[in-house]
């Protein structure tokens, strides 16, 4: 049996433009969590960013469908894997 | 009930008839509008409650739609069809309620185009309550809506024990009714990344600012000039007028009218029934109604959660988040709206530094065209200098707020909807109730603040104040000491204080002091009146005081760099 690689996960806030990526983990408290779940943020979503603000503003994402902009604070407890 | 931008307070407006009102929860700055239907002849009242995406609130506008839900005998949930699932997670959550519900299931439209593929009927089995099809915009299946309100059940079946529960229960109802095409990038979201990217994004907000500060304009003088200065000078005048010769001179005329024996100015005579009536009515009114309009058109798009993510980084410096725009966008055309619009901000925090910021650094258009008349005539470059100033205070008094005020400031966390057509007729019911609202709740207050100065005038205490801050003037601000009276009137309207500093025959640069001053010591009387309702008694006497020691050091250091130390 092999056993599966543990996949590199980085922050999202670290992601280029266009790039699309899977949410696998959320930090933060249950409020902040239960926040993003009812946007449809949350683990196993696809997400692409669609556009980074310049000296580390707000990054707009695309999930779903919706876009949302969220600041770069929550962008660094969203954890995520690349998709090629 | 529904999620935010799923299109609930158009199908609001195409519930209800002329008779809405906005109106404030108790004990909160959440605003709601009620309104009335007709079933059967059966009057309802109906509430359009505050957008939320769960009944676990995360601010106070989730907190009031909570409270509400629990006085209402029927739920009507708007679900905005082209995203199902996300909206599906408050849906279950009202069904856990068990009280009467249907649900509108809006911009159907939209989805049909998107390739989004809904089967109603198998979600109206799903979920046990009538699910109809709408598209507000134009009205389609509203009727069939107001027909199956009395249709609306409970489904007693719909419990779940934990939030993971619920979001199974949401992925298999997906599954089930939702089938979707593969679909084209579409103009519409080349627009909106265009909009969003700072690269193009920032050009664009600033032709539509500039855009919409002229249309406002435009609005609003020609309101003034062919509807509300002909109907004050050629119908109210001679009303006027015929009332002066019967009154007589002494001190009731001097109160209702202005000194007796003068020329009525509607402007400048301070009377309750002259300059009372003539500043609210025909000077800022006009430009408020021009400001709402083009307001509620821009919210309706879909533009201003762009606009916020755009400037979100500078004004998250200064304590506040991209929402903070609003105030300030508001504010340029009458500080009144815009003192108002603090209340989008969520905390104390960031509702104090952008009422403070804006009662020292906006000044309202009136200002602003004054400004221009006093300076212009001595060449754009001194105009330029008063603005870039202001900035630098707005930004400087921004960071050092940031610094001082305790609490938080939570960041930018908003969802930014597609762009869509407004619909004229949500657009004219909203203005229509800001109008309204700004009618009942502002105008009560400029017209008390005529009467108050006039009061004050007549008595002497104006002119005994003014003699007091004379040195002041003269030893600190290097102005005329008459330049105190044009500060004294400036609490009632900045823009009549601007030009009473015409005569006092001053340099450019002394001009842009005094004006830089005018704007920055302390808000209208209007302006004040809402900011001590929306901040507070002590809230309020801590800006005030931000207010006036900025003006004594802002004054004093601009007269240090013109004119050197004082002899």
């Amino acid at each position: 049996m092999i056993a599966k690689p543990p996949s590199l996960g980085i922050p999202l806030a670290e992601l280029p433009e266009q790039q699309r990526a899977r949410i696998i983990s959320i930090h933060g408290g249950r409020g902040f969590q239960h926040r993003l779940h009812v946007m449809g943020i949350m683990e196993g979503r696809i997400v692409t960013i669609v556009s980074k603000q310049p000296f580390r503003g707000p990054i707009t994402i695309r999930v779903n469908g919706t876009h949302m902009t969220l600041g770069r604070g929550m962008a660094r407890k969203i954890i995520v894997e690349v998709i090629p | 009930m529904g999620n935010p931008n799923v299109g609930k307070s158009v199908v609001f407006s195409r519930l209800t008839g002329a008779n809405v009102i906005a109106s404030n929860y108790p004990g909160t700055t959440v605003d709601f509008s009620k309104g009335k239907i007709r079933i059967h002849g059966e009057t309802f009242e109906i509430i359009d409650a505050p957008g939320t995406y769960s009944l676990e609130p995360t601010n106070k506008a989730e907190e009031v739609a909570k409270k509400m839900l629990e006085e209402a005998d029927i739920v009507i949930n708007v679900v905005d069809a082209t995203n199902l699932e996300r909206n599906l997670y408050l849906t279950y959550e009202l069904l856990e309620q068990k009280i009467p519900m249907l649900i509108a299931l809006n911009l159907w439209d939209e989805a049909k185009h998107l390739g989004i593929h809904i089967d109603v009927e198998k979600l109206q089995e799903i979920l046990g309550v009538p699910v109809i099809p709408t598209v507000a915009l134009t009205g389609e299946g509203i009727r069939n809506l107001v027909l199956n309100i009395e249709k609306a059940t409970v489904n007693p079946k719909i419990r779940f024990k934990e939030n993971k529960d619920r979001w199974i229960a949401i992925g298999s109802t997906i599954q089930q009714v939702e089938k979707v095409e593969h679909r084209h990038h579409t103009l519409r979201d080349r627009l909106s990344d265009l909009t969003i990217k700072p690269s193009t994004g920032i050009p664009v907000a600033t032709l539509i600012i500039l855009g919409s500060f002229y249309i406002v304009r435009l609005i609003g003088e020609n309101l003034i000039n062919f509807i509300f200065d002909p109907l004050f000078e050629d119908i109210y005048l001679p009303i006027v007028e015929e009332l002066s010769r019967i009154l007589g001179p002494g001190i009731l005329h001097t109160l209702l009218i202005g000194p007796y024996g003068e020329e009525i100015v509607f402007t400048e005579s301070l009377g309750i029934l002259t300059t009372g009536l003539y500043v609210p009515f025909a000077m800022v009114l006009p430009y408020i109604i021009a400001f709402y309009i083009l307001l509620s058109i821009l919210e309706d798009t879909g533009y201003m959660p762009r606009l916020a993510t755009l400037v979100d980084n500078i004004l998250h410096k200064l304590g506040m988040h991209g929402y903070g725009i609003i105030p300030v966008f508001l504010g340029l055309g009458c500080n009144v709206p815009g003192a108002l619009a603090t209340r989008t901000l969520e905390t104390r925090k960031q509702r104090f530094i952008s009422a403070t910021l804006l009662a020292i650094a906006i000044p309202c258009m009136a200002q602003t065209a004054m400004i221009f008349g006093v300076l212009a005539q001595h060449g754009v470059a001194y105009l330029m200098l008063v603005f870039l100033i202001l900035l630098i205070i707005f930004i400087t008094m921004g960071v050092i707020l940031n610094r001082l005020t305790k609490g938080s400031s939570p960041e930018i966390f908003l969802e930014v909807p597609p762009y869509r057509r407004p619909s004229f007729k949500a657009v004219a019911k909203k203005t229509w109730m800001r109008i309204h609202w700004f009618i009942r709740e502002a105008i009560p207050f400029l017209f008390l603040g005529v009467f108050l100065v006039n009061l004050l005038y007549s008595l002497g205490f104006l002119q005994w104040l003014s003699k007091l801050l004379m040195p002041i003037m003269q030893t600190l601000f290097g102005l005329p000491g008459e330049a105190s009276t044009a500060l004294i009137i400036g609490f009632l309207r900045k823009d009549l204080a601007v030009g009473m500093l015409l005569p006092l025959n001053m340099n450019p640069l002394q001009l842009v002091i005094a004006v830089t001053i005018l704007t920055i010591y302390f808000p209208c009387v209007a302006t004040f009146a809402v900011l001590l309702r929306e901040l507070g008694f002590k809230d309020m006497v801590k800006s005030t005081l931000i207010m006036i020691s900025t003006a004594i050091t802002v004054g004093f250091t601009l007269r240090l760099i013109f004119f050197g130390l004082p002899i």
